[in-house]
Order: C-alpha cells, then structure tokens, then sequence
C-alpha cells in the first residue's frame, strides 16, 4: 500500500470512529463488507459517505456505492480520486 | 407544484359491501372455527397443488449469486426444521427466536416453527445485545436462530443471563464450526425426517410476537394468532394489489412486522414469487433488482424512497421499469413529494397505507383503484372500521363526525390480525381499548371525502427509518454508563430517516463534558443497544425538565430542540433546566 492509500485509510478509519466509536479498526478484514461487520445502518453510512465528502473533498454518488463496499474498495476508489499530494 | 390529487383510471374502488372476512376464510378453504396455521397455507398447500415447483423466493446474495426456493422445496426444508425443533422437545407454545439477515435460513426457521404451533418473533438484525436480550427474556425464549458471526459478536456474552434459552441454533456463516452450547443448524436440517411436521393449530393460537415501543417501560410484545392470515391475505390483495402470477419485491426485514407479514406470509400465501435481497441497502442495486427482476409490486419504507429520491435522475438513466405495476410505502407517513416522484421516476405514483405491529395487517390505504391525495394515508381497507376520537383523561371515548378534526385514530375490534395481548402485560393491553374500539395512539384527521391523514403520535414514541423506538430502553442504557447521571431521548425531525435519536445527557457530579466522553458514551449506547436503536446525537446539558412527579418532560425537550413554542409548562418541576452546553 502507497503512503497516500495509508493516509487514506488511517483517515478514513477516523471518520468510521468518530460515528461508530465502539468498533475495533483491527479487527476490520479489509475485502470483505465493512456494514455487516460493524454494524453500520443506512443512516450511519451515509454520514460516513458525508463526512467523507466533507473531510477528504470526494463526494461519491449513488452509483459508485457498488465500489465502496468494503474498506479497500473505498481506499482505492478515493486514491483514485485524489491526486497524490506530491511524488515520492 | 404537486397535484393535490392523482386520478385513477378506473374508478370501481373496492367496496366493502360485499365484503366479510368469514367468505375470505373460506376462500381459504378454513372452516369456521376450524384448524389454521400460517405455514400450512403459506406453503404446504402450495407444494400440493399444481404451483409446486413455482419460485416461492428468489434470494439475492450480496456477492452476486442466486438462490430459487420452489414451494415444495420450502415445504421440505421447513418440515425438517419443525421435525428437528420437535426433536429438541419443542412444543406448541414455545418460543423461538430467530435473529439473522435475509437469508434462506430464516424464512426456513420461520415457517417450520409456526408449523409445529412455535410462537415466532424475528429480531431485527441490527440489535444490539441488550434489545436482544430483553425480548428473549421478556418472553422466556427457549430457542435462538441466528447466525455465527451474530452469536458471537452480540449473544455468547449474554447466555449466562438468558436460562430459558436452551438452544441456540447457528448458520455457520464463519465456517469457524462447532461453538460451545450452540447447535449447527445444518447438521439438524440434515439430520432431520422431511415428514410433514404440523401440528394442529386453531384460528385463537398464538404464532408470531412482535415488539413494539411505547414511551415508558419495557417494550411491548405484541401476540398475533395463526386466524390473522385471513387479514394477511386479504390486505395483500386490496392494498398491494397483489395477484397471484406477479413477481413481488418487499424490502422490509422480517425483524420487523412488515417483513413478516409481508415479506413472508402475505405473498406466499397467495402463492407469488418474492425477491428476498440479502444485500444493504444500495440505490443502483435496488434499482436494477426492480429493473432485472421485473418485479410487478413493491412495497418499500419511506426512508428508502427519500434516498432514491436524494441520488437524483442520474441514478435512472438507462433503466426501465415496464413490468412495475404498483409501488406502496409504508413505516411513516409518506411526504406527497414522494408520492408523486414516483410518478417521474417509475412511471407510478407511490401508495402510502397505515398499519402497526398492533394491527397485524394493513388498515388504512390508498389502493390500486383511489385515487391518491399525496400525503394521505388513504381510505379504511374493506373488513375495517375507522373512527376518530376524542378521548380526555378519565372520560369516555367519543367519536368525533365532523371532518378535518384532529383526534386519535381508533379502529372497531374484530378484524382477524389484531394483537391478542402484550406478552405479560395485560394491563397495557387493556388500556388500548375502550369498548369495541382499539385506541391506536396515532393522531389524524379525517377530510370530507373519507381520507385519513397522519398527524403525529399522541405519545413521545421514536420513529426512525419507519421503526418505533422507546425513550425509555435508550435512556435506560445511558443511565448504565458511570458517567451519567440522567438522560432524556427525543426524535428529533430528519428528512432522511424522518426523525433521529437525540439524547440528553446529564453528568454526574465532578464529570465534565468533552468529546472523549461524548465519543465513549456513543460507542457504549451503540455496542448494547446496536446502530438502528443507540442515539445518533448525544448533548450534554446541565439538567433535564421535570414533570412535578418527576417524569422528563421529553415533549418540552423537544420542543426546545426545535425552538419551537414550549406550551403548558404548569406541571413543570419549579427551576428545570436551561438549554445544552456548546
């Protein structure tokens, strides 16, 4: 995994966190569900898709939710929307 | 602007002269006072007659794959299933408890436990362990149905606190095998004669419990009887406009009594195929469910309809939906924005109709043939008297005639699907009656042309995403955490979910606020209570409202939360509290 997909995920755990602050991050399997393994409902996840738009600029639309369903669908769908800060 | 009123082509609405819910028992082919059971004429009828290797359900696995379910193979299996739950000294009466997604098993563990005279409640999947354990306990559930990942995460830890659960049987959906003190519910299935497995039950025997909220005290665990499938079948027809070739699609879980009346019992007894969607919600998906599964009727919450409606037109670019013929709503009263964005959308408007656990069936509708006044509720269903009362602290009930008056929505006793009681409560039970009229604790009113139209809850009950939720099983369990010395729940208003969780908190004495707090105190409502139940929002604040006697006056938190006008306040505990801390 990149820097950049790092940041993105340790970011993107933080936002999980703040709304679902009883889950364990190490106990996430990457490629399976996030929702069914942590109890997230619809409401809490479109907050988690809100806050994402609003922390790390990226708004995903109703026909990416398909892409975005476990946490390294989401790493990947938003390092594929934010330009990497600077090279490596 | 919205039309006030969408036109139906035909205007030949049901009408209830012709109607009596004895002829629609026959239709049945139940005898009065004669033997009944749900899964014998959901199913087992079926897997005799010519439709026996017709789809019952059709399920949609998140990943992809599909799973058809023919009548005779449902007949099978549940067989089996009440074959291997005799065999663990089940009997009539008993209660089982099944807690898991939409998965085959449980409509499975559903259908064989009412065949052998079980009392069936389905948990929604999204308790947490104390919702969980309360209901089982309230009721003394003596079997579990759930899954592995479930069991561990939210029930292992309370089975010391549950003695009346004596078998916890589990899909082993973490292929881990064998877990102490559970069974594998496979290995059962297998294990177990597909001999037809029913035991004789009459139209008064229980079958299914459903919880419900109310304001104070535990939840209520509504008793249904076998006799409510005359209601099932009939409102199925009337208000769904349900026919027996149509592919039909409700989204509800079965937690919930939509998705056990209607996403089970309804369809199969009229012998229709379901889609069964394992998946979570997800607008595209659903979208090309409706499309690719050429679903016919859809009876979906409004939650759902207002997320397909935020996902805008883009969504349907490409889709069409010919084979949709009638869309219904139901949880909450449906915004007439939504009603007539289905018109854009699919090609329909969609039909709100009125219902509650107590009821056991759809009651108020708008059908296929009325015409629709968005935001109506619409018209009692054929078989169902509808009134509106007044009913003042220690005086009589009296019906209210002239149209446009707000009163409590009351409905005449006698229709096959009311609640036979709150499971240990028969105090409770009785208060929601005064005569031969059900009090239901719904406001409305009720206009000139004979539509009913939802006004609000006569009591401070959570509705949130269409489910009830109680103040009290919330509060309760934020009084639990050290830090807290009082809490007060209110919904407060959403455009999504209709209303969210909000609570007050007061802390103890030398606690102070912060967000480390706030964050601790969130994850230890949610870890309990899971996320459909726990507060959205937690403020904290420096002391709640009072009634004299004591009782929070949630309505004034409301209020004050919305900045609306505060009204009476004559029964207010002298000094109550200023507003939350920032």
């Amino acid at each position: 995994m990149s820097q950049q997909q790092e940041q993105i995920r340790a970011a993107v755990l933080a936002i999980v966190k703040r709304l679902a602050p009883e889950i364990d991050p190490t106990r996430i399997i990457a490629d399976k569900p996030l929702r069914t393994q942590i109890d997230l409902d619809s409401m809490d996840w479109l907050n988690v898709l809100a806050t994402i738009h609003e922390k790390l600029g990226v708004n995903i639309p109703e026909t990416d939710y398909g892409k975005v369903q476990t946490l390294d669908g989401i790493v990947a769908y938003l390092a594929d929307k934010i330009p990497a800060a600077a090279p490596e | 602007m919205k039309p006030v009123l969408i036109r139906k082509q035909s205007a030949d609405a049901p009408t209830d002269a012709a109607f009596s819910w004895a002829a629609v028992g026959r239709e049945l082919g139940i005898a009065p006072d004669g033997a009944v059971n749900i899964a014998q004429l959901a199913v087992d009828r079926h897997a005799q007659s010519a439709l026996a290797e017709k789809t019952a359900f059709r399920f949609l696995a998140a990943e992809g794959s599909v799973r058809d379910l023919s009548y005779r193979q449902l007949a099978e299996l549940s067989d089996r299933f009440g074959n291997a739950l005799t065999s663990l000294g089940v009997r009539k009466g008993d209660c089982v408890f099944v807690l898991c997604g939409r998965i085959c098993e449980l409509y499975v563990a559903v259908l064989g436990a009412l065949k052998i005279g079980a009392v069936v409640s389905p948990l929604f999947q999204s308790f947490g362990p104390e919702p969980i354990r309360s209901r089982i306990a309230q009721a003394a559930g003596q079997v579990l149905v759930t899954t592995a990942s479930a069991y561990q995460r939210k029930v292992a830890a309370l089975r010391p606190e549950l003695p009346s659960l004596k078998h916890v049987l589990l899909v082993d959906d973490l292929g881990t095998g064998a877990i102490a003190d559970t069974l594998d519910l496979h290995a059962l299935l297998r294990a177990a004669p597909d001999t037809p497995a029913l035991v004789p039950t009459g139209p008064e025997d229980p079958a299914l419990l459903h919880f419900t909220s109310g304001t104070t005290g535990l939840p209520k665990g509504a008793i249904h009887v076998h006799g409510a499938v005359v209601t099932h079948f009939a409102t199925a027809r009337s208000a769904l406009d349900l026919k027996p070739d149509d592919i039909f699609w409700c989204t509800a879980d079965p937690g919930w009594v939509t998705g056990t009346s209607y996403g089970i019992v309804a369809p199969l007894v009229l012998g229709v195929t379901s889609i069964v969607d394992e998946a979570d919600f997800d607008p595209l998906r659903w979208i090309e469910i409706l499309e690719n599964e050429r679903v016919n009727v859809w009876y979906t919450a409004p939650t759902a309809i207002r997320l397909l409606m935020k996902a805008g037109p883009e969504l349907f670019a490409g889709h069409r939906f010919p084979d949709l013929r009638f869309i219904a709503s139901v949880g909450e009263a449906l915004n007439p924005e939504a009603v007539c964005w289905g018109q854009e959308a699919f090609g329909r408007p969609i039909h709100d109709n009125w219902w509650q656990s107590e009821t056991g069936g759809i009651m108020i509708a708008n059908t296929a043939a009325l015409d629709i006044k968005p935001g109506s509720m619409g018209r009692p269903l054929p078989g169902i008297a509808a009134h509106v009362v007044r009913h003042p602290a220690g005086e009589p009930v009296t019906v209210i005639e002239t149209p446009d008056t707000v009163g409590e929505l009351a409905l005449e006793t006698g229709w096959p699907s009311m609640f036979r009681g709150y499971l240990n409560q028969p105090e409770r039970y009785r208060a929601c009656f005064a005569g031969h009229l059900y009090l239901t604790g719904d406001l409305v009113r009720r206009d000139a042309d004979g539509y009913y139209w939802f006004v609000g809850r006569s009591d401070d009950v959570i509705k949130s995403s269409g489910h009830l939720i109680g103040s009290f099983e919330v509060e309760r369990v934020l009084m639990a955490h050290p830090a807290v010395a009082e809490a007060g729940v209110i919904g407060k208003p959403d455009a999504l979910a209709g209303e969210v969780i909000k609570a007050f908190v007061v802390l103890k004495q030398g606690i102070t606020a912060n967000e480390d707090l706030r964050l601790d105190l969130l994850g230890h409502a949610r870890r309990r209570l899971g996320a459909a139940v726990a507060p959205r929002e937690i403020a904290f604040v420096p002391a709640l409202p009072h009634t004299r006697s004591g009782k929070i006056m949630r309505r004034l938190l409301k209020a004050r939360e919305l900045g609306l006008p505060e009204g009476d306040s004559s029964t207010l505990e002298p000094g109550a509290a200023p507003g939350e801390k920032k």
